[in-house]
């Protein structure tokens, strides 16, 4: 099933009446006034709910969705709407249109990239919740690659987990590979743990690893750092060598 | 003693000052917008501020196990800047928020065209999103003030248990009782009003729909004049009941009129992030 329907399909199951009977009027208003989604979508979490649903959505998150795919708008004037909502948004409104670009850009081709200053400025930021919405699949499109790595680099820093990220493993190369193979390095000469989901990536770029740092570790005359590259290259020797999760 | 302070400027105050609120009984307040001391000069200056409101200082609130909500509003003062009276159009996005839980502070400062506009327009827009509003009364001329802030409240339709007029004293708090909205008191160092004298004004016209406040800002003030107040009311005669009715229940019951105050049992946590960020200074 298609995951916006899959979405939907979820969202009114799980929506009181009342919170139904709201959102469908909300729906209604914004198809025939635009400028009435700056009052509906900051309510829709009080009005909705803010409990989890599918795929990583809440509920608030859903409904929100659809008031943004219910603007009458393309392109630009559909881009200043929802860049407004962004900038008056709390973390939860900001979280909810960033996961909604990729929904927008479907609907209408002439939305294209103009959601990837919201991406950026989510990835500037440190709030975890943030740069996972910004990492879904309208961030994968249209991030460079340059961006993209650095923005997976930002994950494995702020302990997202990699698989939160969409079509990492097509986007992933070598390039990429070798960012993560010199951070693993510097965790391990820091005497620290290296987060398991490097590994894959690191094996589908095999000698990746090999050419870094981390290996020499090993002979290091410190003992936390010998025990930390030990630990890393069993880890590393006991992944799969085809990248696994990373969809 | 459990204690609600409806009106206090916590972006202007420290951390000590939450701790010391918690620890005096504080477990909630509504933070007003109002100017910051010296003037604004753009729109963009109020929604960083309002962003701040709804973001980062109920963060820092709950640190300390203080619930925080907020009302959001053009100010008298600042009404009277052209460069800011198109607040007023992006208002409507932040009378939407959750924790927003009433207009204001609007009203009066020096009475002129511009004030009148802005106190007008921003009490209909308290009528098209189902909010209560929180009426500052002019520090000059306040009287005269207050009666004309009725009068302009009365013409909105607004109904009147819907609507808190602030900073009252010993001559216009009949006025305003007799208006049937809400009354407030701000309890402050050296001027408006003290604790004895909120005592005298509590024994005068009872406990109902009054509201005690130590509208602590920048300026020379005490964010623990509500629990001062409630002690004198105590060793006054006053018993825990009417103490509770006047500190807790009564703001309660003003603001839970927008449907948003969401009370509920908070514990400080200082372990929390708010965007990825902490109170937390000088290391981990």
């Amino acid at each position: 099933m298609d995951p916006y329907v899959r979405m939907c399909s979820a969202l009114d199951r799980q929506l009181t009446a009342d919170a139904r009977g709201w959102l469908t009027d909300a729906v209604a208003r914004v198809g025939r006034d635009p400028a009435a989604v700056r009052s509906a979508f900051p309510a829709a979490g009080r009005r909705c709910g803010r409990g989890p649903l599918v795929d990583g959505w809440t509920v608030a998150d859903a409904a929100r969705a659809r008031l943004l795919t219910a603007l009458p708008l393309r392109g630009a004037a559909l881009a200043a709407e929802i860049t407004a909502l962004h900038r008056y948004g709390d973390a939860a409104e900001q979280r909810a249109v960033l996961r909604s670009l990729a929904l927008l850009e479907d609907a209408d081709a002439s939305f294209a990239d103009r959601g990837v200053p919201l991406v950026r400025e989510a990835l500037r930021g440190n709030d975890t919740d943030l740069i996972e919405a910004a990492l879904g699949s309208y961030g994968a499109r249209h991030l460079d690659h340059d961006a993209y790595r650095h923005a997976v680099l930002k994950c494995v820093f702020c302990d997202i987990p990699l698989d939160r990220v969409a079509v990492l493993a097509e986007r992933a190369d070598h390039e990429l590979a070798r960012m993560l193979a010199d951070f693993a390095h510097e965790r391990v000469a820091a005497g620290r743990d290296v987060p398991a989901d490097v590994w894959p990536l690191l094996r589908a770029h095999p000698g990746t690893l090999e050419a870094s740092g981390l290996p020499a570790e090993t002979r290091s005359a410190v003992p936390d750092r010998r025990a930390a590259a030990l630990r890393a290259l069993d880890a590393y020797a006991a992944t799969p060598t085809s990248p696994a999760g990373a969809a | 003693m459990r204690i609600f302070d409806p009106h206090i400027h916590m972006t202007s105050r420290t951390t000590d000052d939450y701790e010391a609120m918690y620890a005096a009984g504080v477990r909630a307040l509504v933070e007003p917008s109002f100017w910051l001391g010296q003037p604004r000069t753009s729109v963009d200056s109020f929604t960083d501020y309002f962003d701040a409101l709804l973001g980062w200082e109920p963060f820092r609130a709950a640190q300390f196990g203080i619930q925080h909500f907020c009302t959001v509003a053009l100010n008298p003062k600042e009404a009277n800047d052209p460069r800011c009276a198109g607040v007023l159009d992006v208002l409507p996005r932040y009378l939407a928020k959750d924790r927003v839980v009433a207009v204001g502070e609007i009203g009066y400062d020096s009475m002129t065209p511009e004030e009148d506009d802005a106190l007008a327009r921003q009490l209909e827009l308290a009528v098209e999103h189902d909010l209560p509003v929180l009426v500052h009364t002019p520090h000059r001329d306040k009287a005269v003030g207050t009666r004309r802030t009725l009068d302009v409240v009365r013409e909105s339709g607004i109904a009147p248990e819907r609507v808190l007029v602030d900073h009252l004293n010993e001559l216009t708090v009949a006025m305003v009782a007799d208006s049937g909205c809400w009354t407030g008191f701000s309890i402050y160092p050296h001027t408006k009003m003290s604790e004895d004298r909120m005592v005298r004004i509590l024994q005068e016209h009872g406990t109902a729909r009054m509201l005690v406040n130590s509208a602590a800002d920048w300026g020379r003030s005490d964010p623990l004049k509500t629990r001062r107040t409630a002690d004198a009311m105590l060793a006054a005669g006053f018993d825990d009941d009417s103490v509770d009715q006047v500190m807790w229940r009564n703001p309660v019951a003003f603001y839970g009129q927008s449907g948003r105050l969401d009370l509920e049992d908070a514990a400080p946590d200082d372990a929390g992030l708010y965007e990825g960020n902490s109170i937390e200074r000088g290391g981990e």
